[in-house]
């Protein structure tokens, strides 16, 4: 885990790759989630709503992200995470996950960090998602 | 068709438990081992993990159901959770409550006219105190967006 003297403001967390994402993730992370939007699993469903097939869920590149965080800055210190979803995610895709300290603070007592945060489609140089998260750090 | 007489509308209040093994299997899901998740006995939750309260609201009188968004042309716009403290652990209870609170329209380049809908989800532990709240952004798009947009 990152400590507070580690971090300053451009502190860049190590990169991570995660991929070919496959139909079998989205499967998983559709049951582990609920979220059973046929659009992520079912092919014939996909291409009557006109899209060449199966897609991911957004939410599994954002809960990827979130632990590509947590696994940086600590599970217990998450105070604010939020995603905005861009390009879709393809069966085959790889995605690069980032994370970059913009601001170092102290607020109510606590030593806090806000980080900007990107999902990139390897294969497509496109974002994924763009977010924002707050971390304590102890 | 977004039913925009729905803004404004609150579901029943439900209570989700926070489990370890579900835990596990969401952070799994999520692609990681980190033990705080998977070894833990009582692990904290993940920062979306408050998305599985899919399985614990009751469908016919969540308001997102209720909107009758067309699932072909749903996309997901936006995610946003805020935690007043740790994130919860396993064996916690909270109760929690969703309300529509926008819906607007923008015009897309692709998609035709695009409704978003913005609901919100505040969850409270047992002793009333706000522990987390959710802010989902749900898009019904004109007509399906190629695979390029």
């Amino acid at each position: 885990m990152a400590t507070w003297d580690e971090l300053t403001e451009g502190t860049k967390a190590p990169r991570r790759e995660h991929g070919p994402l496959t139909r079998t993730d989205f499967v998983r992370y559709q049951g582990a989630s609920g979220d059973f939007n046929p659009i992520h699993h079912d092919e014939d469903f996909a291409k009557s709503a006109g899209y060449p097939s199966v897609f991911s869920v957004g939410m599994l590149q954002a809960g990827i992200l979130g632990c590509y965080c947590t696994d940086w800055l600590g599970a217990d210190n998450v105070r604010r995470f939020s995603v905005q979803f861009r390009e879709q995610v393809w069966p085959g895709d790889h995605i690069v996950c980032e994370a970059t300290v913009r601001r170092r603070y102290d607020e109510d007592g606590e030593r806090r960090v806000d980080l900007e945060l990107l999902v990139t489609r390897q294969e497509s140089g496109g974002a994924a998602i763009k977010g924002e998260a707050t971390f304590v750090v102890p | 068709m977004v039913d925009k007489s729905k803004l404004g509308l609150s579901d029943e209040p439900s209570t989700i438990p926070i489990e370890r093994g579900k835990i596990r299997e969401f952070a799994r899901a999520c692609q990681t081992a980190n033990p705080a998740y998977v070894d833990d006995p009582a692990p904290v939750a993940p920062p979306t993990f408050l998305t599985t309260v899919n399985f614990w609201s009751t469908g016919a009188t969540s308001p997102l159901a209720q909107l009758g968004i067309d699932l072909r042309r749903l996309l997901h716009g936006g995610q946003e959770y805020v935690f007043h403290g740790p994130p919860p652990r396993a064996g916690t209870e909270l109760t929690f409550q969703t309300r529509v609170d926008k819906i607007y329209e923008k015009e897309g380049k692709r998609g035709g006219t695009m409704t978003f809908v913005e609901t919100v989800t505040e969850f409270h532990d047992p002793t009333g105190r706000l522990v987390a709240e959710a802010r989902s952004t749900a898009i019904e798009t004109g007509q399906a967006p190629t695979k390029e947009s």
